[in-house]
């Protein structure tokens, strides 16, 4: 390895009730790839948003070239030789591309802008990326792939040195994904070092040098590409830190007759996720395993009618019921607990209370009102039911940790009475001990004859609850492993694929 | 490259649309006696809605700039009451309009205030100054302005372009030249834009939407003056509800309501779309001019509509891309 | 992860028990500063006397004039709730006015003019909400549209004259008295129970508080995040409705250009002083009506003080300008760096 040029060491952060950096060690050399890895809520956006002066770090020390800097804003990152292109494209799209290219060093004249020079320089800057566009149009008229390459283009300044790409190939198509490849091993040629974020492992072995894997906030291990196995990756971004839980013999398929209480078939859509069929009975749990963007998570928004299906059919027991928004699955005995929980599960203003009786109340609809002391009582037996660490149920549920929260969410559907719940990351952003609380509950749900359907991305949760599990690849599913053929080999073995 | 300017040229054909249909329908429409008479009759709004198409540009609003027209010309009447000369009091308020602007522009992005409810406090505020200055009209009577009153450019036919018009075109070349080649004006299409994406990119937001505000302020105050010198009084009550007619015509001339796009000379049209429909109304006999809030209303609905039908369909493409 | 445990275990703040009475507590403590002041320069501004079987005197004057203000300021509340805003309520009560007006000369009985008016009300209110939902336009621009074209159709009703009618059911509404209280007392009073009830009685308090605390949290647990949007902006264009019929039995006539004017503002003004977020998620009705009570109290506080009646707004909009400063975080924040500097 080079001298490297960027090299962060022991850095951490923390959010209000989320530790996002713990003590990372990470450095990137001049004129390689360095592939940064993991999961949503890994640490990976945190930081890059360190190095490149979004946000502040707690403690650690960051070095370029060798000397300690500090990085207070983007312009002193910029000036100090990293720029950086983010997943949501940070330019403005109702610029013109030459507009966003040159805003804040547009060339001048006697004061006012020379818009045919800053038009030559910004087609030039494109040029060098391959990219002949007309400069005048504005940027949200352009393709993302576009779009991402015009961002690039306005990163690298003459004095960059390091570039960061956050995801920047999901949304583009393979011959696009070509050309910002090329455009990357020619800045990696004039001795750039760039960090690349992405979840696509194939794109990860095809251009990068070095991998680099987060977990929780941790950095959990790595590489030279060429020397890491993908089984190995595929494993180290699953994470093992569950060992501390039982280990339970996955149950047994239980013999049951009759129809499934919930049958997918074909159900997919459009540039979401490729038809699949699914199928659960009354205490079955089915996991659904796979990385980042494979489509654990749009598969459960798809049952859930959250998101709108192009095709397929979902029976609840062997009736169709072709529902076209969540109230409707709701009313079937539905319940989904989202990946996001501050921007689609909880209502952060509102009390413990309020949030815990919603879901109860949007199934009872506008006139049959919940008595305040119902409320209070459902409330309350939640709360102690699940251990809810709260003063009281007329807390904002905002201020609450992320475990309690996640468990406000699980009390909201319980006492609706679903037959089926979807839980999509259940532990994510928990502390162990909720953890276990929480796959503690979900075995007793099971026990008492609802269907589960899990969403995680930790693999040994999935082990740990599952009596059937989906395993997607790529927005597809693409293997069911069953019973004891359910191991951490097996599946790490289909993900990462022949 | 068309792209960009549709919205602009929609607006320049509705103008010639409308003013067309009153050439064809009525006799002695076109002439330059009624275009000069268009002209001066709603340079103040025009200059007003340039001010507002800055501050819309930056994704925001001010809803004070009636007030504030309305303060300046009571200001100005009591200044020249007590022997000012008309100029020097305007070289006094038209800074002090910008002054007030600039603060209020401040806090809203120091405060993290909204612009609607703190232009909404800042428009009863001026409201009140002017009935502290008088509670009735007072005359302006001051050669200077009889003179500003009475000079123009003659046009062929019996038409002119007035002084007011010729500040309305003065005070619009300085906006679009601001808007278009200032880095000021880039900024300001940018916060409007994204300003999450433009605070990223470096561009100063606090300074950029102090000044967006100043400069809104110094446009209304100009507009006070040029209103005070039109009517050649002060009034409390006057211009009253001006400040809808600004947004009216900034977003009759193209402009997103929720900032980042549009172009300063699309206001003119914008101004001159309600001026002519008004002017229209008025050579009909037999309409009243409540129809002229129904057509720009109507016309609003039509803009704000397609507005967002073109916003949604460029968004699919992106999704689909 | 495990800094997760030591946070939820953490000492908790002391936490007033039912917070929404303590969010009471501000405009309260406004209003009675404000009283005070009044007991000071105004020895008989809590005289209460009974003239001709109704109720006279300061206070009951501030309840009479603000009747319509607060009715407007209930349905703004319950839109504000769900994250909206209704510019439109002074061109609705301008609409209704002149609808009432055109309906009382043509004959039309009291019950069915009371009943076209409300309707036409309700019908501006959903116009915004579909303008608001369906064609996914923001409140602000959206509500625009009625609030520009609403005094123009109002004006078409009256054929741009102001119209005055006598009618003696329409004049009880505002001369008139049941029991001692003044009857647009009673009327605006009416309203607030219903909505009150309503809130106890239907979800319509926590389905609005969801929808605008988090539209898609409130979409993926069930909630019709569209309709209840637009059930907010009926209920504003029917509170705007009533606030119509009595500006107008109150003038006995409709005039277009001036019922309701700057009515959005105050309305505005008192959900604010009320103590709720612009940004939705609380529906106070309590609160808002204390607003009101402010506002109004200030104005007739100017009223009976001598001060010239001209203060009246730069009054207002300092009280505006104080509230919002205080309800600003980066305000705050910086204030109380500044307090803490004081005291080392």
């Amino acid at each position: 390895m080079q001298a490297p040029r960027v090299e962060l060491t022991n850095v951490s952060k923390r959010y209000p009730g989320v530790v996002a950096l713990q003590g990372v060690d990470i450095a990137f050399a001049a004129g390689e790839i360095h592939a940064l890895l993991g999961e949503n809520g890994a640490g990976k956006s945190t930081l890059i948003k360190i190095m490149t002066g979004a946000v502040g770090r707690d403690s650690g020390e960051i070095r370029i070239d060798g000397a300690p800097v500090e990085i207070a804003t983007p312009t002193a990152a910029q000036a100090l030789g990293v720029g950086a292109v983010y997943q949501e494209v940070n330019l403005v799209p109702t610029l013109s591309v030459a507009a966003n290219l040159t805003l804040e060093r547009q060339p001048r004249r006697f004061g006012f802008i020379d818009w045919r020079k800053a038009r030559e320089a910004a087609r030039e800057s494109l040029a060098k990326l391959g990219l002949d566009i007309d400069v005048e149009r504005s940027l949200g008229s352009y393709s993302l792939a576009i779009q991402h390459l015009v961002a690039i283009a306005r990163a690298l300044r003459p004095e960059t040195r390091t570039l960061v790409l956050d995801e920047p190939t999901a949304s583009l198509d393979a011959r696009e994904v070509d050309r910002l490849f090329a455009v990357m091993r020619e800045l990696k040629a004039r001795g750039i070092a760039i960090v690349f974020i992405t979840h696509f492992l194939e794109q990860v072995y095809a251009i990068s040098d070095r991998i680099s894997v987060l977990r929780n906030g941790r950095l959990v291990g790595g590489g030279l590409t060429r020397t890491l196995p993908q089984v190995e990756l595929v494993s180290l971004m699953l994470g093992h830190e569950l060992q501390a839980l039982e280990a339970r013999g996955p149950a047994a398929a239980k013999k049951q007759d009759g129809e499934p209480l919930l049958a997918v078939e074909n159900l997919g859509a459009r540039r979401v996720i490729a038809p699949f069929d699914l199928s659960l009975r009354a205490g079955d749990v089915v996991g659904l395993a796979g990385l980042l963007g494979s489509g654990r998570t749009e598969a459960a928004k798809l049952i859930f009618g959250a998101t709108p299906a192009d095709s397929g059919t979902i029976r609840i027991d062997g009736r169709p019921v072709n529902w076209r928004s969540p109230r409707q699955a709701m009313r079937r005995g539905v319940g989904f607990c989202p990946e996001d929980r501050k921007r689609e599960g909880l209502l952060l203003d509102l009390t413990v209370r309020e949030n815990i009786v919603l879901a109860l109340q949007s199934k009872r609809g506008w006139f049959r009102r919940i008595p305040r002391n119902e409320q209070d009582r459902l409330a309350d037996e939640m709360i102690a039911a699940l251990g809810i660490a709260t003063p009281d149920a007329e807390r904002p549920a905002g201020q609450l940790s992320g475990g309690n929260q996640q468990k406000v969410i699980l009390a909201r559907w319980l006492i609706s009475d679903p037959r089926i719940l979807i839980l999509d990351e259940p532990t994510r952003g928990i502390d162990i001990g909720a953890h276990a609380e929480i796959i503690a509950l979900i075995r007793r749900l099971c026990a008492q004859g609802l269907g589960l359907l899990v969403a995680s991305s930790e693999l040994d949760e999935i082990i740990a609850v599952s009596t059937r599990v989906a395993v997607l690849r790529d927005r597809r599913k693409i293997a069911e492993i069953e019973g004891e053929a359910i191991t951490r080999d097996a599946i790490v073995q289909a993900i990462a694929g022949p | 490259m068309i792209e960009r300017y549709a919205p602009l040229l929609a607006t320049i054909v509705v103008f010639l649309a409308i003013y067309g249909f009153g050439a064809v329908s009525y006799n002695n429409f076109f002439s330059t006696l009624v275009f000069g008479d268009l002209i001066t009759d709603n340079a103040f709004v025009i200059i007003a809605a340039v001010g507002a198409t800055f501050v819309i540009l930056s994704g925001g609003i001010d809803l004070s700039v009636g007030s504030m027209i309305g303060f300046v010309s009571v200001a100005l009447a009591a200044l020249v009451g007590h022997g000012w000369h008309p100029l020097a009091a305007a070289a006094l308020l038209i800074p002090l309009g910008a002054l007030f602007g600039a603060a209020m522009g401040y806090l809203i992005d120091a405060c993290e205030i909204q612009p609607f409810i703190m232009t909404l406090a800042a428009m009863f505020l001026l409201r009140g100054l002017c009935f502290v200055v008088t509670l009735d009209s007072l005359p302006i009577s001051h050669p200077f302005v009889d003179a500003f009153a009475g000079w123009g450019i003659p046009l062929p036919g019996d038409g002119r372009i007035s002084a007011s018009g010729l500040l309305m075109f003065a005070a619009l070349a300085f906006g679009i030249v601001l808007a278009h080649f200032s880095r000021f004006g880039a900024n300001v299409y940018a916060i409007g834009g994204d300003a999450q994406s433009a605070r990223l990119m470096g561009a100063p937001i606090r300074r950029t939407i102090t000044c967006v505000y100043a400069l809104g302020g110094f446009y209304g105050a100009l507009a006070g003056v040029v209103y005070a010198f039109y009517t050649g009084s002060g009034y409390p009550l006057a211009a009253v509800g001006v400040e809808l007619d600004a947004i009216a015509a900034v977003v009759l001339g193209g402009a997103l309501l929720t900032g980042g796009v549009g172009f300063v000379a699309g206001t003119l049209f914008g101004g001159l779309i309600q001026g002519t429909i008004q002017t229209l109304i008025t050579f009909d006999g037999r309409l009243t001019s409540w129809w002229t809030k129904i057509v720009i209303g109507a016309l609003l609905f039509v803009f704000i509509v397609a507005q967002r039908a073109i916003l949604r369909s460029t968004r699919t493409r992106e999704s689909l891309a | 992860m495990s800094g997760e445990t030591v946070r939820s275990r953490a000492p908790r703040a002391p936490v007033a028990h039912s917070w929404s009475d303590r969010r009471a507590l501000w405009p309260l403590a406004a209003l009675a500063a404000i009283f005070l002041v009044d007991a000071f320069i105004s020895p008989g501004f809590f005289t209460v006397r009974i003239v001709e079987g109704r109720l006279y005197g300061s206070l009951i004057d501030i309840l009479y004039r603000g009747a319509p203000t607060a009715l407007v300021a209930l349905g703004m509340t319950t839109v504000i709730g769900a994250r909206g805003i209704d510019l439109s309520v002074g061109s609705i009560i301008a609409i209704c006015g002149a609808a009432m007006t055109w309906l009382i000369h043509a004959d039309v009985s009291a019950p069915l003019v009371l009943l076209a008016t409300l309707g036409v009300g309700l019908l501006c209110g959903l116009w915004n909400g579909v303008l608001v939902t369906v064609f996914d336009i923001q409140p602000i621009i959206a509500t625009l549209i009625l609030m520009v074209a609403g005094r123009g159709v109002a004006q078409m009703i009256d054929a741009g004259m102001i119209i005055t009618f006598r009618n003696p059911f329409f004049s009880s509404l505002s001369t008139g008295a049941v029991g001692w209280i003044p009857s647009r007392i009673v009327v605006a009073l009416g309203f607030y129970v219903v909505v009150w009830l309503a809130l106890r009685l239907t979800a319509l308090g926590l389905f609005v508080e969801s929808v605008g605390s988090n539209a898609e949290a409130a979409r993926l647990t069930g909630v019709d995040a569209r309709f209840v949007k637009i059930v907010t902006y009926l209920i504003s264009g029917l509170a705007s409705a009533i606030a119509g019929i009595l500006i107008t039995a109150d003038v006995r006539g409709s005039d277009a250009n001036n019922a309701g004017l700057w009515m959005e503002l105050d309305a505005i003004l008192a959900v604010v002083l009320g103590g709720a977020s612009l940004n939705g998620g609380r529906v106070l009705i309590v609160n808002t009506l204390l607003g009101v009570l402010i506002i109004q109290s200030l104005t007739t506080s100017i009223l009976v003080s001598g001060l010239p009646p001209e203060y009246n707004l730069i009054v207002k909009a300092a009280v505006v300008f104080v509230c919002l400063l205080l309800q600003s975080r980066p305000f705050r924040s910086s204030l109380g760096r500044l307090l803490r500097l004081g005291r080392p």
